[in-house]
This record gives structure tokens, C-alpha cells and sequence, in this order.
């Protein structure tokens, strides 16, 4: 009786919540039409784009104005055609609902940066190209920008895999373990805060190449979080749920792997994005120092060389690269997680 | 009734034996003072008896229950199943507390079946575990986690989780406790259908009074600090029975009178 009762509030609430207005409304209602000043917003935005462009192509070199142009012109053709085919295709109607402002402001600050750098000429070159000389840089150096971005994929998940594993399981150690709890804690302690980085001159001199100590440097940054986080989660885990573990006719092993480990995963998670960011941080700074290869490496180079429009096109590639990498652990959470209620969303 | 139920022979239960058992913990960190919480407890129960403990908060129950599944020891005295001693926490003796302490992770089936994988079972027992969703009516909601469940249902399916190692002793600390009125009486029901089906001896700790009438065929009255058995009560009455019978009353005043509650 109590579940059907429970299930009738269910579904009496769930109709409440459909009728009141509020921001859950957009998501619930795929098939709506799209505002208009929405719609309108990139395609206008994108002309303004382009008409500022073309009146300063003029005083650019011309392979750089041109590609931009392009790049602009596919990118108002593009949504003029999104536009024109949204009213058969709820599933872009959604999409454009949710992305398009953002695109436009995305658009604008295209504007405003070709205004303030290429037109106005606001801010000091060589530090601050326009949009289309960074397109340029991006255009022209994406074989070496792939292969620096591969490089540092290869070091990233060398080091980082190499981090979570060895922290998993001291944190799983420590955690579970009196004894290693006494031991482990006070290393953990006293070697975790430090940096990874401040080891880098320490490393160099250790290691027989600079690949091999970026990727301990990693490795190190990662197993600091995750370990700690770790531990935490396992020593927290509910007594009771042990308790009932050990009735259950549970022994050692089902106790740490099915019933630890389980309770300690949301702990754990939190230190493996911990140790992403920090390994993010140790790879540029490595590359930068003393590997040959990668994004960080490719970023001091474009700098020594003062062409500023590769910088920023490695930071962009940066964004994207870490971003992705970023998301795709959230989406491993999500789905290892699914059992709790209410979980962060990226 | 009782040969459409589970698969397994009925009558599971052992006996079990409580010697004299005493108990006391730190009264406060740091201090030697002690508090004594069971003081030369003994009694017995019956292989397949159905037993309720009921006395007032800090008695000592739970602690007794916790000895008794083996999750604690006592300082002096002996406790025994069958004539084996306890000397451990093992699946011979299940333990359902007030809160169901469900496994989140897991869904409802991977819960109920938790105790066959903890003892390396769970591929030749795997019908069992249907059997018992079905015996504790939960059918649609074998692969739901457990957030999605009411109070009753999560009782429910920790009853099965506890039952399906076929344990010779069901502790149960609590369990309806947490549960509104009707789900209570409701679910006593269903305990009361799922001993009858196995005969597995329970050990039921309880603050109500009506529950203890209710279900058992004794009832140990408590008293607290120390913790002692004060006094036994037998019930012979035919169940179902009746909670508004002029007997069913009588011995619950008479239970509230040994309690301290009764009209002074």
C-alpha cells in the first residue's frame, strides 16, 4: 500500500513540476519552437563578423584574410542552413536551443578581438595577433600541432594511468590496513603537498631520459590525490554496511572489493579528477622543460620564436585536448556512479 | 502454504544458548570508568522458536544481538548455536537492523544475492535469488537501485538479503522500527509467513509491545543498567492472532506494568 501511495505522490509531483514554468522547461519540451532572437542571433552575428573582416582584409596579408573569410563565410552559410532546416528536425531545434547563444556570444568575441587587435590596433604585436593570424598558425602548423597533440596524449595517459594505479592501491592499503595506515600516512604526509614540478631538477639527473621522468613526474602528481581520496573513502566506509558484510558470510576479500572499494568509489572519483588537473599541470610544465615533443613543448617554441599566433593556437588545441579528456572521466563517473542520487554535471 | 515457499527443507533453525554473559564498554574516552551493559545475561532459544527481547532504550539489547552475530565479544560467559560456540561474525547467524543498510551500489537482485557470492555460491544457487524476490513480493523491481525503494520495500529486500544464506539464527534488530503503522503490521506478516516457511529460530529486538505479542512464543523482558533479563513470558496462542483479543490486551498491560508503564 505504502508503494502504491508513494508511486500516486510520484506521479502527482512529476505533473506539478510539468505545469509549473521554470528552467526545466526547455528540457522537457523537445519539440518547441525556437525563439527567434535566437535564431536570428549567430546568423546576424555572423554578418557583422564578416563585413568587419572584409573592410580590414585590405591591410592584412592576403593568404591570412582569405582563409578567415572562408572560415567566417562557411560559418554564417552553415547557420543560415540550420536555420532554414530546424523546422523538420526537433533534435537540432534542442541542440540550437540549447548552444545557440553561446555560439553568438562566441561570435562576438571574434568581433571584438579583430576590433581591439587587426582594426584598432589596441594592442601590441607580437604578442596580441587578430583571429585570422592564429586560423593561420592553426592551418599551417596542424600536422606538427597533431603530432605534438599525440605526443602529449601518449605521456598524459602513460603517466596518469601509471599514477592511478599506484594510488589505488597504496590508498586501498592504507585505507584498510592499520599497519599501513601508520607507515603510509606519514609519507603521504610529507612528500604528497610538494609539487610534482619542484622535483623536475631531481629528475633529470635520475632518470635515463626526459620521456621516462615526465612520465614518474606525472605519475607522482596523479598518485598524491588519488591515494589520499582513497584512503579517506575506504576508512570511511559505513560500519554498518561492514557489519551486515560480515552476517552475509562475507570474508576479507568481499569485504574491500565488494563492499570498501563500492563505498569509497565517490571519494575516489573525486581524487581521480584531482589527479587529472594535476597531471595536466605537470605534463605542460614537463614538455616545456625537457621533453622534445608534446603541446607544452610546442608552446615554448612558438614563444622563442615570438610567434605568437602558434601560441595561441596550441592554447586552443590545449583547451580542446584537456577539455575532452576531462569529459570523457565525467562520463566514466557517470556511469560507474549511476547509483547515486544526484550527481554533478559537467 | 508453507510447501509453495522457498526451495531448501523447512526447519533451518538451531538453538541457541546465551551463558552468563556480561559486557561492559568505556564510559567515556579517556577514563577507566566503565559501564556496564549486560550483567550475566543467560537464556536459551529453541531450534525454530521465535523469540522477542523488548525493553527500554539502553537495556542492552542491541549489544546482545551484536554478541550473539558474532560482530563483538563479550568479556565473560559463552554463547553457543547448537553446542558450537560463537567465535565470529559468519552467515549462520543474519543480523536486519532498523535501517536496512542495503547496499547502494548494488540493485535490488545483486543485493539479495550479496550473500551468495560473499560465500562463493552464487552460480550454483543462482535461482534462489528470484525465489526470494518473489517471496518478498518485489518482482518489478529486481533491477532498481536501492534509492528508488520505500521504507517497507528496502525492509523487505533486506530480509531476503539475510534469508537466503538460510541462516540457522535470524537476528533482527529493530527491523520495523523505522516503518509507518500499516507497513508494520504488514511486514510482521510477512516475517511471521517466512519463519513459518523455514522455521529458522528468530531473535527478535523490539520496542513494541504489540509486536512482541504479536509474533512470539516468548518474550524476554529487559531492564537496564545493568542490562538483565528481568522476566520470561511464554505465549501459547494459535496465530494469526488477534491484536484486539481480551487476552492479547491483558498481557500487554501486564507487560507495560513490568515495564514501569502501567497506571500507578
Amino acid at each position: 500500500m505504502k508503494e502504491l501511495a508513494d508511486a500516486n505522490e510520484q506521479a502527482q509531483a512529476s505533473s506539478v513540476t510539468k505545469r509549473s514554468p521554470g528552467p526545466q522547461k526547455r528540457d522537457e519540451r523537445p519539440a518547441e519552437k525556437v525563439p527567434g532572437g535566437t535564431l536570428l542571433a549567430v546568423p546576424v552575428a555572423g554578418v557583422v563578423a564578416l563585413g568587419l573582416h572584409l573592410f580590414t582584409a585590405a591591410n592584412e596579408p592576403p593568404a591570412e584574410a582569405l582563409l578567415y573569410t572562408y572560415f567566417l563565410s562557411g560559418l554564417l552559410i552553415a547557420t543560415v542552413l540550420a536555420a532554414a532546416i530546424q523546422p523538420l528536425w526537433s533534435g537540432l531545434r534542442k541542440w540550437m536551443r540549447d548552444t545557440y547563444p553561446l555560439i553568438a556570444a562566441a561570435v562576438f568575441f571574434l568581433i571584438g578581438w579583430e576590433l581591439v587587435t587587426s582594426i584598432l590596433h589596441l594592442l601590441p604585436l607580437p604578442y596580441f595577433p587578430g583571429p585570422s593570424g592564429v586560423l593561420l598558425s592553426l592551418v599551417n602548423d596542424r600536422a606538427v600541432l597533431f603530432d605534438s597533440t599525440w605526443h602529449s596524449l601518449l605521456l598524459l595517459l602513460g603517466g596518469y594511468s601509471l599514477g592511478v594505479a599506484v594510488g589505488l592501491i597504496s590508498g586501498i592499503c592504507i585505507g584498510w590496513f592499520p599497519h599501513a595506515r601508520y607507515w603510509g600516512m606519514p609519507i603521504l604526509k610529507i612528500v604528497g603537498p610538494i609539487p610534482a614540478t619542484a622535483w623536475i631538477p631531481l629528475a633529470m639527473v635520475l632518470s635515463p631520459s626526459a620521456m621516462f621522468s615526465a612520465i614518474g613526474l606525472i605519475a607522482l602528481a596523479v598518485w598524491f590525490p588519488v591515494t589520499m581520496l582513497t584512503a579517506s573513502g575506504i576508512s570511511n566506509t559505513r560500519a554498518s554496511y561492514l557489519d551486515v558484510a560480515r552476517t552475509l558470510g562475507a570474508g576479507r576479500v568481499y569485504l574491500i572489493f565488494n563492499v570498501a572499494i563500492p563505498a569509497a568509489l565517490p571519494s575516489i572519483f573525486i581524487g581521480l579528477f584531482m589527479g587529472l588537473g594535476a597531471s595536466f599541470l605537470t605534463l605542460v610544465a614537463a614538455e616545456t622543460v625537457g621533453v622534445k615533443s608534446g603541446l607544452g613543448w610546442y608552446l615554448s617554441w612558438a614563444q622563442g620564436w615570438a610567434e605568437y599566433g602558434k601560441v595561441y593556437a596550441a592554447l586552443l588545441i590545449m583547451a580542446a585536448f584537456f577539455s575532452t579528456i576531462m569529459t570523457a572521466l565525467f562520463k566514466v563517473r557517470d556511469r560507474v556512479l549511476a547509483w547515486q542520487k544526484g550527481v554533478i554535471k559537467w | 502454504m508453507v510447501a509453495t515457499l522457498v526451495s531448501g527443507v523447512a526447519k533451518e533453525g538451531s538453538s541457541l544458548h546465551v551463558t552468563n554473559v556480561t559486557k561492559d564498554f568505556a564510559a567515556k574516552e579517556r577514563t577507566n570508568l566503565r559501564t556496564l551493559a549486560l550483567d550475566g545475561v543467560s537464556f536459551s532459544v529453541a531450534a525454530g522458536e521465535f523469540v522477542s527481547i523488548i525493553g527500554p532504550s539502553a537495556c542492552g539489547k542491541s549489544t546482545l544481538l551484536r554478541l550473539i552475530a558474532g560482530l563483538d565479544f563479550p568479556n565473560s560467559g559463552e554463547l553457543h548455536v547448537g553446542s558450537e560456540a560463537i567465535t565470529g561474525a559468519n552467515a549462520e547467524r543474519g543480523l536486519v537492523f532498523q535501517d536496512p543498510n542495503l547496499f547502494p551500489w548494488l540493485t535490488v537482485r545483486r543485493n539479495i544475492r550479496s550473500g551468495l557470492v560473499a560465500l562463493g555460491v552464487a552460480r550454483e544457487k543462482h535461482h534462489e535469488v528470484d525465489e526470494f524476490i518473489r517471496l518478498v513480493g518485489l518482482e518489478g523491481f529486481a533491477d532498481v537501485y536501492p534509492h528508488h525503494l520505500s521504507g517497507g520495500m528496502a525492509q523487505r529486500v533486506a530480509l531476503a538479503r539475510a534469508l537466503i544464506t538460510h541462516p540457522k539464527v535470524l537476528l533482527l534488530d529493530e527491523p520495523l522500527g523505522a516503518l509507518d503503522a500499516f507497513t508494520r503490521m504488514q511486514v510482521q506478516d510477512e516475517v511471521l509467513r517466512l519463519w513459518q516457511a523455514r522455521l529458522t529460530t528468530m531473535l527478535l529486538v523490539t520496542h513494541d509491545i504489540d509486536e512482541a505479542i504479536y509474533m512470539s512464543d516468548r518474550i524476554l523482558i529487559m531492564t537496564p543498567r545493568p542490562g538483565r533479563i528481568d522476566r520470561i513470558i511464554s505465549l501459547d496462542t494459535e496465530r494469526p492472532r488477534d491484536r484486539s483479543h481480551p487476552d492479547f490486551l491483558r498481557l500487554r498491560s501486564e507487560i507495560l506494568q513490568l515495564l514501569d508503564f502501567g497506571r500507578r
